[in-house]
């Protein structure tokens, strides 16, 4: 691959047409849907893309599940909840320490993220049904461990069987006083993705938990930050930096997160939205009852972490806080500029491909522009047309018959604790200067005219688009690095990120920098014919000519 | 600090609650084994979440890609029946990634809706979504149901239900190598090519699962056992099945319905098995076995007794599957090492009877679990030392807190390479796990000995 010149002459229209010809014509019809060609912002009526709608059976897709939505990303990376998994044995297995959520529980010592806690059904209690096994492992786990909460997940055959895994969350809650236990209906086959099970876990933290800890919290310039699972170290970095600046974060939404900090979100006074598709329900839920607004924030990329650092400053409107923030980003910016000077020798004009989960699809476009990378093709497995087009396209939006069962919760302003952070007038201000709240412009609006955004890729669709424009790196998860990398493409995984990280935040910035330029750069890729292989014909050269 | 800080040294007892399960469950070890078969995409039908994960655990251990497509079941078809999503998905499958074969296996959400593959694959050819020449093939995998071992077997024996037996013998032995590793499979095969035996390997993930990188990327390697192939195993002079678990069903099957006759015998890991398994394949295919067969068990024997003193009196803790378990006890009790704690996930009260005669008579007390957990071995650890771990990569939390050296084997293993290129069966496997303990032994010593009694030479 190194050594092939690339030609890139193809139209979106062509690659589109290429990627949709090998489907059964109703296939085709609806990928077609999901297959965007992105047009300018400047246009009067954006394009539509299909999204979150229900995958197509045998496509091969990257898609998981509700439970893994719920249970593996927004409850696992809380290190003093014990998450008991209410199912056979498999899906407690699978998301046992395979998302790289970091913790660090040097302060009280409560981890229980290295366990893997779960009912085991057998057929037995798919037969008689599972609820006298399920309080029993409440119990035991009660017992061995006493710890302040206990989350219990439902899993495909839970539903079906009819547990009651509410009822026996509750009854348990009352007969030990002093531990709190609920459940989570995030049986597999609830709407059409992970997207639900982010829905799911919203609901049911910010019911259960979410204000029950009063004591209002010390600190200056009090946030959340919602939507960081701390993945390799991203949210230590972020809580470095915001320590720096002088800013408090009172709860992370949900990486090295604990109990407490759920349950003090309320004394925040202004939620920052890291991933939007996971948690921007928990972050509405929180301004509708305690009336704190929300503002989008990105952590990934040095600039967007100057540009949020920056936001936030102007939000409290503090000469303070701006100025330091001024001199945290003065002092964090040399080093983050010279080691991209330096890999932007060999990465400028580069190009990348990115299909990631619900948000970092759209993230990491700002640090490979940084480098000077070109983003040929992006797409999400799980997002909503918001999270593409804009919160704009709310309103539109209408949920289809595979998601109408999730459920919607109802929230008021809680009558004493309800608390504008600011008056009328001082948003209005704010606003009128350009500054945006509750409002997030996805991800189309970003990427060039004639790239193409594809929800829901498939392994198909990947290898082709490989194929097709040879983009210098492609970034997605574990289930496509391998055969990408067999295409002699090299592979980045942001999910994961092969062991790496943390990428955001300043010192995340370089070491991606860093890491792109070791995978764009690594002289593997020509290695792949041996040298019989490529000139293999007989001719009367000799090797020491 | 502890990682498993939480885990007391006094043991209760559970009856409810699994921690840190030494198995999972059935539909993971169904996609391994169709991946064994040559031109199959492996379907899982149910509800995409199983497919995404079995996927990711095995690319996790193999660090090659796994294709294998879902029925991708929604609330609907989890009330009414998957029989739509999986004719669209035979059609999709077919239409875009023309496999040779599709293997689909089930999970607890179409088993507790009770579809019925057969009749189902049935439709899907009488509506002519299946072309010509090709298979579909299914097995039941309910995850409530007993382990991923359950499941490997699960799909093993829909395999020999291939079999078409024509009357006329082959001179062909049927091998059934269970869930071993491709480089395991890889040796298998040559260990017979020296025999002189031409066997029937099946499930061969050899080919598939450490394929190179070439620029090319095929979803469908060279390796794997054929479908005709697969056809002609009700022909064959015999079947050896390795280890009960795996393999027996597949065997006895073809034994029953097609007059093969079968032996079930252990997997060959460790001197002992190793033996019994050259001894009976040269029986059933009445040949001799050659002198360089016994020149490489020479050289193993050569290694034990050369290094005996390190190995003597061991105190080991092992977990896994019990195929695996089995040899490897027994080739750690032939060292004179002490697999004083053996765990398996898998629920099976004749793997611990098996244990237990492998270790009686023995200078140690073995406690030995089937259907337990890695929680309730790291409190026996806790009560009661070992110098030795040996199961997969969930061993590393308990190594660290305890300081105890851990050797990689089995399933899953995450955080290692090498499973898929060497092997650890035969006499050469035997070898390379002797390299590997006594690495770990030797690394210890030379870490713990003080300076004055610090040494060049072990």
């Amino acid at each position: 691959m190194a050594k092939t010149k690339k030609v890139v002459q193809l139209m979106p229209t062509d690659i589109k047409e290429e990627l949709l010809k090998k489907y059964p014509p109703k296939v085709a019809r609806k990928r077609a849907k999901q297959i965007l060609i992105n047009e300018a912002t400047e246009a009067e009526a954006p394009p539509e893309i299909l999204a979150n709608v229900r995958t197509i059976p045998g496509i091969i897709t990257m898609r998981g599940c509700t439970y893994a939505g719920c249970k593996g990303v927004i409850m696992g990376p809380t290190r003093d909840i014990l998450n008991i998994t209410h199912g056979p044995i498999g899906c407690g297995f699978y998301s046992w320490l395979t998302r790289r959520n970091q913790t660090d529980a040097s302060a009280d010592g409560v981890n229980y993220m290295p366990y893997c806690f779960s009912t085991d059904m057998q057929d037995q209690d798919i037969i008689f049904g599972g609820e006298k096994k399920l309080a029993a492992a409440i119990q035991e786990a009660y017992d061995i461990f006493h710890p302040k909460g206990i989350c219990v997940f439902a899993t495909c055959p839970v539903g079906l069987i009819g547990d009651d895994i509410h009822a026996v969350s509750r009854k348990m809650k009352e007969k030990f006083g002093d531990c709190n236990v609920f459940a989570f209906s995030c049986e597999g086959y609830k709407g059409v993705s992970q997207s639900a099970g982010h829905h799911i876990a919203n609901n049911q933290v910010f019911t259960n938990l979410v204000g029950e800890n009063e004591t209002p919290k010390e600190g200056k310039y009090k946030i959340n930050l919602l939507g960081e699972y701390n993945i390799g170290g991203d949210g230590f970095e972020i809580d470095r930096i915001f320590k720096k600046c002088g800013i408090t974060n009172i709860s992370t939404f949900s990486g090295n997160s604990t109990y407490d900090q759920f349950a003090s979100a309320q004394h925040a006074d202004l939620d920052c939205v890291m991933c939007h598709r996971s948690i921007n329900y928990v972050a509405d839920m929180l301004e509708t009852k305690y009336g704190i607004p929300w503002i989008k924030v990105n952590f990934i990329g040095a600039e967007s972490t100057a540009k949020s650092l920056r936001k936030i400053a102007e939000y409290f409107g503090d000469k303070e806080l701006t100025d330091r923030v001024e001199e945290v980003i003065a002092e964090e910016m040399p080093e983050v500029k010279a080691v991209a000077a330096d890999v932007r020798t060999r990465t400028e004009g580069k190009t990348a491909m990115l299909f990631v989960g619900g948000s970092r699809a759209h993230h990491y476009q700002d640090l490979f522009a940084e480098m000077g990378m070109k983003t040929l093709s992006a797409g999400y497995e799980f997002a909503h047309r918001d999270d593409y087009e804009g919160r704009q396209v709310i309103p539109e939006l209408k949920p289809d018959a595979d998601s109408r069962n999730i459920e919607e919760i109802e929230v008021v302003a809680d009558e004493k604790l309800y608390n504008p952070r600011k008056t009328t007038d001082e948003y209005k201000a704010l606003e009128d200067a350009g500054f945006e709240f509750k409002h997030y412009e996805g991800m189309n609006d970003q990427m060039d005219k004639g790239t193409l955004i594809i929800d829901d890729l498939n392994q198909y669709e990947a290898d082709k688009l490989v194929e097709l424009l040879k983009p210098d790196i492609f970034c997605a998860g574990i289930k496509e690095k391998f055969s990408i990398q067999k295409l002699g493409v090299p592979m980045k995984q942001l999910h994961s990120y092969d062991s790496g990280g943390p990428y955001a935040g300043f010192k995340g910035a370089i070491n991606f920098y860093k890491e792109i330029d070791r995978l764009v750069s690594s002289k593997v890729w020509s290695y792949m014919k041996a040298p019989w292989q490529e000139s293999p014909e007989l001719t009367a050269t000799f090797v020491w000519e | 600090m502890a990682l498993l800080k939480h885990t007391p040294v006094e043991i209760k007892e559970r009856k409810a609650l699994t921690i840190n399960p030494a198995k999972t469950c059935q539909p993971i070890g169904a996609m391994y084994a169709s991946l064994g078969i040559h031109g199959c995409l492996p379907h899982s039908h149910g509800s995409q979440g199983c497919c995404a994960y079995h996927r990711s655990a095995l690319t996790r251990h193999y660090k090659e890609p796994i294709s294998a497509a879902t029925s991708s079941f929604t609330e609907g078809a989890s009330v009414f029946g998957g029989h739509a999503n999986l004719i669209q998905a035979i059609d999709n499958i077919f239409t875009v990634y023309d496999p040779e074969v599709i293997a689909v296996h089930t999970t607890c959400l179409s088993e507790t809706i009770g579809d019925d593959l057969n009749q189902i694959f049935d439709k899907a050819q009488k509506s002519g979504k299946v072309p010509e020449g090709k298979t579909c093939l299914g097995a039941p995998t309910p995850s409530y149901v007993g382990s991923h071992v359950t499941g490997f077997s699960n799909m093993v024996k829909a395999m020999a239900q291939l079999a078409e037996p024509s009357g006329k013998k082959t001179h062909k032995v049927n091998v059934i190598p269970g869930w071993v590793e491709p480089s395991d499979m890889a040796e298998i095969k040559r260990l017979c090519a020296m025999v002189g035996v031409d066997i029937t390997l099946f499930p061969d993930t050899d080919g598939v699962l450490n394929a190179p990188l070439t620029g090319e990327y095929k979803m469908f390697p060279d390796g794997g056992v054929t479908i005709k192939e697969l056809k002609k195993t009700g022909d064959a002079l015999g079947t050896l099945a390795l280890g009960e678990w795996c393999s027996a069903d597949a065997a006895r099957w073809l034994d029953a319905k097609c007059k093969v006759p079968c032996t079930v015998l252990d997997m060959p890991f460790g001197l002992a098995a190793t033996d019994r398994f050259i001894d009976v394949l040269r029986t059933v295919a009445g040949v001799s076995v050659p002198d360089s067969v016994a020149f490489e068990r020479g050289q193993l024997v050569d290694m034990i007794s050369d290094m005996h003193q390190y190995f003597y009196g061991k105190r080991v803790a092992i977990w896994g599957d019990p195929d695996q378990l089995i040899s490897m006890c027994e080739f750690l009790v032939s060292l004179d090492m002490q697999p004083v704690y053996v765990v398996t996930g898998t629920p099976g009260k004749a793997f611990e009877r098996r244990i237990k005669a492998i270790c009686a008579d023995q200078p140690f007390e073995v406690k030995v679990k089937a259907k337990g957990d890695m929680f309730l071995m790291h409190q026996w650890i806790k009560n009661e030392p070992v110098d030795l771990l040996i199961g997969n990569t969930y061993g590393k939390y308990i190594a660290r807190d305890e300081d105890i050296p851990l050797l990689r084997w089995g399933f899953p293993i995450l955080d290692r390479q090498g499973h898929q290129y060497f092997p650890t069966v035969g006499y050469k496997g035997g070898l390379r796990l002797l390299e590997k303990i006594l690495g770990l032994l030797m690394d210890r010593k030379d870490r713990d000995d003080p300076e004055t009694t610090f040494e060049l030479v072990l």
